[in-house]
């Protein structure tokens, strides 16, 4: 330590809550590790079924970010760029999933989405269409829980940049749509990077809408969370695979944060 | 083309008419105190705001008409009116050149054509071989300069310059402003500048137009208005003494009735009772010792107060009763008693001193 100590002007009595919150979070996958049979590691996560729930994991999540991404970042510009009450309420409704228990989400996606559902009934009865426990119905699921996540930040990134550069993108002849595209979504890139980037993670850790909504179902419906779940719960393998599978799942997150990382705009933080 | 603005404002209590045009390649500096509306008007010029009354037109194109019978509005981004501000907001994700290349590309140029031309606009402001430069990496006269080229590169109808030389240091501001008199030239884009400084008036300017509560107070060549301000707020611009009320007579002749009970003499054919102002540099008065022996007869002599000093660009800069400015060069300084208070004898060539009828519009 070569630089003194009280260099940023933090206060010593924060030290201890701080650590303690970093123990808070670190600690359970320290945890996990400790616990991990690294001598059934390799079998357990190349076993058919942790690879199924993987694949179906990344397959579903990504999907579900897609939605995100094609249908949220137009909601972030339509609320950055709205003003007075519209802007408040929008923001309120969107950060409504956000504060909801996932279970309460997918017992509501049921009841609007269900077979006697509000558009599930019509769906069944036009077109024969049934979603609950399909794969379509965990992408739902999915793009439910995650979505704010995109939105807000997004959102926030756009308000940040102001519309100051869009104004002399005007003056110099590009319409909406070229501004859009060449000047407010490169500016707020790096929001939309980190904002895509927790929407895939939430995604993937997605549980409790899925198992309401699209239910347990090997190789349909039974996401890595899921699979977690029942491996845990001693449906025919041990708690071993559970930890095993659940390694996986942190170093797949784990991947992805630091792709995100790697890729940001601008480079080193 | 020429550009032709004749509008009307009104927002709250505050209420903007203005008239102005600009022929190719020509400058009009609108100046005017904080809040007389110059925002207000380029903003209207610029497509932002709508008035309640009035045209703006490049030509004969109309870009804004309202009236009676008349609702045209185009659109910021169809009006080919390009902006500088204070603030040069180059695009921070693309490169001087592309920046540049924006406008060309905006209007359907194809990538490669649109940089070539970008390169040439980078040589035309000084920036020869800077196109793959961040606008990070590159000074705040740089991006300035980026920021004029890529206005000019949409080539406009007309240019609006507001405060653009107002974060440079001096050297920069010089150049810059150079750069903008011959591209504005050169492309006979017709200008309107807004601007809080003289040197941009009389650096850059062919008609200046002063502002001030929305309305028109002052307009002409900018040496005239500036050397022979007729409003306050241009004179205090300009460092001219400008002193406004009642021609007064008594046996020795005329004087004016100036605020704060001050009287200053002035040789004038105007009658008692009209309202007058007069106006003189700083630099012409001369202080003495009061009661100092009376000079030649070409010298208007009055007595006055010190009331504070400041540091001039030579010697000092003393105000006195009236608001009277008079410049002491350091020869004198010491010579004569300048604390505040102090009374003293100024004095000023007839020759230097103007005496006309104050203009009837003056609020």
């Amino acid at each position: 330590m070569t630089e003194p100590r009280d260099r940023h002007g933090v206060p010593r009595l924060l030290w201890a809550p701080a650590g303690l919150a970093l123990g808070l979070l670190v600690m359970p996958i320290v945890a996990l590790l400790v616990r991990a049979d690294w001598q059934s590691l390799p079998s357990d996560v190349t076993s058919a079924a942790a690879v199924s729930a993987l694949t179906l994991s990344l397959v579903t999540s990504t999907i579900a970010t897609g939605v995100c991404l094609v249908l949220g970042v137009p909601l972030a510009v339509v609320m950055a760029r709205s003003r007075g009450w519209t802007s408040d309420v929008l923001r309120a409704l969107v950060t409504l999933p956000l504060v909801l228990p996932p279970t309460v989400g997918g017992i509501a996606l049921l009841f609007l989405l269900g077979r006697r559902g509000l558009i599930g009934h019509s769906l069944d009865l036009w077109f024969g269409i049934r979603l609950p426990f399909t794969t379509t119905a965990v992408v739902i699921a999915q793009a439910f829980v995650a979505m704010p996540f995109l939105v807000l930040g997004v959102e926030g990134a756009l308000r940040t940049a102001g519309t100051r550069y869009e104004t002399v993108a005007a003056t110099l002849g590009a319409g909406r749509w070229t501004v859009l595209r060449r000047i407010t979504l490169p500016l707020v890139l790096p929001g939309l990077v980190s904002g895509t980037v927790l929407c895939f993670a939430r995604a993937l850790g997605e549980f409790g809408a899925t198992a309401l909504f699209a239910g347990n179902a090997p190789g349909v419906t039974r996401t890595m969370p899921l699979a977690i779940y029942s491996a845990f719960n001693g449906a025919g393998v041990s708690q071993g695979t559970a930890v095993a599978l659940s390694l996986l799942l942190v170093a797949a997150a784990a991947a992805v944060l630091l792709a995100a990382r790697a890729w940001r705009p601008g480079g080193a933080t | 083309m020429t550009l032709v603005v004749d509008v009307r404002v009104r927002r709250g209590v505050f209420a903007l008419d203005v008239a102005l045009s600009a022929r190719p390649g020509e400058v009009v500096a609108v100046l005017g105190p904080n809040g007389a509306g110059k925002s207000t008007l380029l903003d209207v010029v610029g497509g932002l705001l709508l008035p309640v009354d009035g045209t703006v037109r490049v030509g004969s194109r109309v870009l804004t008409s309202v009236g009676p019978s008349a609702r045209v509005h185009v659109r910021p981004d169809r009006r080919s009116v390009g902006l500088l501000g204070q603030d040069p907001l180059v695009f921070p994700h693309l490169d001087a050149r592309e920046n540049v290349a924006f406008g060309p590309r905006a209007a359907g140029t194809a990538a490669a054509p649109a940089r070539a031309a970008a390169s040439a606009w980078l040589e035309a402001v000084g920036l020869t071989g800077l196109g793959d430069r961040r606008p990070r990496s590159l000074s705040g006269g740089q991006r300035q300069r980026v920021a004029l080229a890529r206005a000019l590169a949409a080539e406009p109808a007309a240019l609006l310059l507001d405060e653009p030389f107002a974060q440079l240091d001096v050297r920069t501001a010089a150049e810059l402003r150079d750069v903008v008199r011959d591209q504005v030239r050169r492309t006979g884009t017709p200008t309107v500048l807004v601007t809080h400084s003289v040197l941009d008036a009389l650096t850059l300017a062919d008609e200046v137009v002063v502002l001030d509560h929305g309305t028109v107070v002052e307009r002409g060549r900018p040496l005239e208005v500036l050397t022979d301000p007729a409003h306050p707020f241009t004179a205090a611009l300009a460092g001219v003494n400008l002193l406004v009320g009642e021609v007064v007579r008594d046996g020795s002749g005329a004087a004016l009735a100036a605020p704060d009970g001050l009287l200053v003499p002035c040789r004038t054919d105007l009658a008692a009772g009209t309202l007058a102002q007069v106006s003189f540099p700083p630099t012409a008065v001369e202080v003495a010792a009061p009661g100092a022996a009376d000079g030649p007869d070409d010298r208007v002599v009055w007595h006055a107060h010190v009331v504070d000093l400041e540091a001039g660009t030579t010697g000092l800069r003393v105000r006195t009763t009236g608001d009277v400015l008079v410049d002491v060069p350091p020869a004198l300084v010491g010579r004569v008693d300048l604390q505040v208070g102090a009374l003293v004898r100024l004095s000023v060539p007839v020759g230097s001193m103007r005496v006309r009828r104050a203009p009837a519009a003056r609020r």
